[in-house]
């Protein structure tokens, strides 16, 4: 293969890892600009979501499409109820409260799907069945495609929903601010909901996607792309969602160039230097703002 | 309309409210007047919702505020201008306006009131596809009162609007305050600015360290020696 095929290829394979990783991070992201709360667990949410298309298909047999709306509903209801069980009631606390509660539900949910399903990795099953793609002198397998046509979707859908919907408009409200939104007459509790549901769901379909090129479940599975994601949403602007995107993307692009050309050992300490520069020098983000804490 | 009776807020352990009871009448202006840190945001937070009080009722007619959510006050025909406007700056002038009415479900009665709201504001037509952050501080004022009056509210509480205005604007601010009152909406204006408020105002209550301390008509209150010494300078 050609140095450029080379590294084509390796552009390929940062593009794959950066879908996944933003779609993620816009879970991160949009849970802190409604929320203020970094949700730890929201990274375990990606395994239970494919445990959940596993079980359909392999247990129960379902259809694959049938399967996957399943599995994001299932974790839109599980976002729903971890903030209503977890973090609601924490609402005044201190940020720190809220993010050793944010650890503990992610541990809760390792260890509750350790305990259901034993630590043993489990085959994910191929649902994406269609032949790779041969551009030039470089073929691009099924699920890279599909991951990032996907996920270009729904993040336009994302977009549009935030910017031109009713209630994505309440949502940049409160995410503004959610005093001054409450006396527009919007239900604080319902948007947040909403917005750990649409987070959640992404999360469902990152896990898949996750799943579907690297086909193997185990119940830490969500732990390191949810650990890359954050900081691709501090990488972009935490708070915003053109951020994550853009951090999801240049952080699975950085790794994937560092795997292949520097060491695939250092590929996580280069990346966690990239995250403490990017704090040293505009701890905002690229797409954040110097917004002042409110007081 | 709003009738509020021995209304006490605290902050933790400081009793920021201790005590107040004041109403307002149908149609009536009524000012609340007061320094810096007499308490006066927070009586209007508690109001809206935002802050739950320790004791007192808060009577919307018939209903009790402080048993209500913030949301609900809002469909219940009570809007607030906040203090310091708080505009939503990464939005257009218009988003502003039609969280407004977030409230409100017919979409044509909403672009009515957006138009008259226009037309009573025709800086805020020219800009409406403008970021709010990027308004002048007399414009922001003028679309936080735009973005309450889409609530098409029974009953409109502004917290300072004079806040920051020059005087040419603050007469204008006012002016329009007036002209909200004439058009059958309620009106509770909090303000330091006492003499622009009592010019106003039928009726004002003068809050110091979270109590009343003096209330009566706007003249009465402009005429008192104690009013004066205090708030008028002289
Ligand atoms: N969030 C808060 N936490 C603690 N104390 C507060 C808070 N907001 C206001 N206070 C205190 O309550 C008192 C009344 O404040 P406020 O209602 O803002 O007064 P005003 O609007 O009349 O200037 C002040 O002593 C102020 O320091
Ligand atoms: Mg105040």
């Amino acid at each position: 293969m050609s140095e450029v095929s080379q590294f084509l290829m390796q552009l390929v394979n940062g593009i794959n890892a950066g879908s996944i990783y933003a779609l993620i991070a816009l879970g991160y992201t949009m849970v802190y600009g409604i929320a203020k709360l970094i949700n730890f667990a929201h990274g375990d949410i990606i395994m239970v979501g494919a445990y959940i298309c596993l079980f359909a298909i392999s247990s129960f047999n379902l259809p694959i499409w049938l399967a996957i709306i399943l599995s994001i509903i299932v974790c839109a209801l599980l976002g729903i109820v971890v903030e209503k069980i977890a973090y609601k009631p924490l609402r005044s606390a201190s940020r720190i409260s809220l993010l050793i509660t944010a650890i503990g539900v992610s541990y809760f949910l390792q260890s509750l799907f350790q305990l259901l399903f034993s630590a043993n990795p489990r085959p994910f099953p191929t649902i994406i069945n269609l032949p790779a793609l041969s551009i030039g002198s470089i073929s691009i397998s099924a699920p890279y495609y599909i991951t990032f046509i996907v996920s270009v979707i729904l993040m336009s859908i994302l977009h549009l929903f935030v910017q031109k919907t009713k209630i994505g408009k309440a949502m940049r409200a409160v995410s503004e601010d959610s005093q001054a939104a409450q006396l527009m007459g919007i239900n604080i509790d319902k948007t947040i909901s909403i917005t750990f549901a649409i987070g959640s769901a992404l999360a469902a379909v990152a896990g898949i996607l996750y799943c579907s090129s690297y086909p193997m479940v185990n119940p830490y599975l969500g732990s390191l792309p949810g650990i890359k994601a954050f900081i691709a949403a501090v990488l972009g602007g935490i708070g915003s969602i053109p951020g994550a995107v853009l951090g999801g993307f240049i952080l699975g692009i950085i790794e994937a160039l560092t795997k292949a050309y520097i060491s695939s050992q250092l590929s996580d300490a280069i990346v966690f230097t990239v995250l403490i520069i990017m704090l040293v020098f505009k701890p905002s983000g690229i797409l954040g703002k110097n917004v002042k804490e409110k007081v | 309309m709003l009738k509020i009776q021995d209304l006490k807020v605290s902050y933790g352990m400081i009793e920021a409210i201790q005590g107040v009871s004041f109403e307002i009448n149908d149609g009536e202006i009524v000012a609340l007047i007061g320094a810096n840190g007499a308490g006066k945001t927070t009586i209007m937070h508690t109001i809206s919702g935002l802050l739950k009080p320790q004791s007192g009722t808060i009577y919307l007619d018939d209903v009790d505020l402080t048993k209500t959510p913030a949301d609900k006050i809002v469909k219940l025909g009570l809007a607030q201008v906040p203090e310091r406007r708080r505009v939503f700056s990464q939005q257009t002038v218009e988003e502003n306006l039609e969280l407004g009415a977030y409230t409100r479900k017919d979409a044509k009665e909403i672009s009515e009131t957006m138009e008259k709201i226009y037309t009573s504001f025709p800086r805020l037509k020219e800009r409406r596809k403008q970021l709010a952050g990027t308004l002048s501080g007399g414009e922001q004022q003028m679309l936080a009162m735009g973005r309450a009056l889409m609530a098409k509210p029974k009953i409109l509480l502004l917290d300072e609007p004079s806040m920051g205005l020059s005087p040419l604007l603050v007469k204008e601010i006012f002016h329009i305050i007036k002209e909200i009152n004439n058009n059958g909406t309620t009106v509770l204006l909090v303000e330091q600015n006492a003499k622009m408020a009592l010019g106003i105002a039928n009726r004002a209550y003068v809050l110091e360290n979270g109590k009343i301390a003096l209330s009566g008509t706007g003249e009465e209150l402009a005429n008192s020696p104690q009013v004066k010494k205090a708030y008028l300078g002289g």
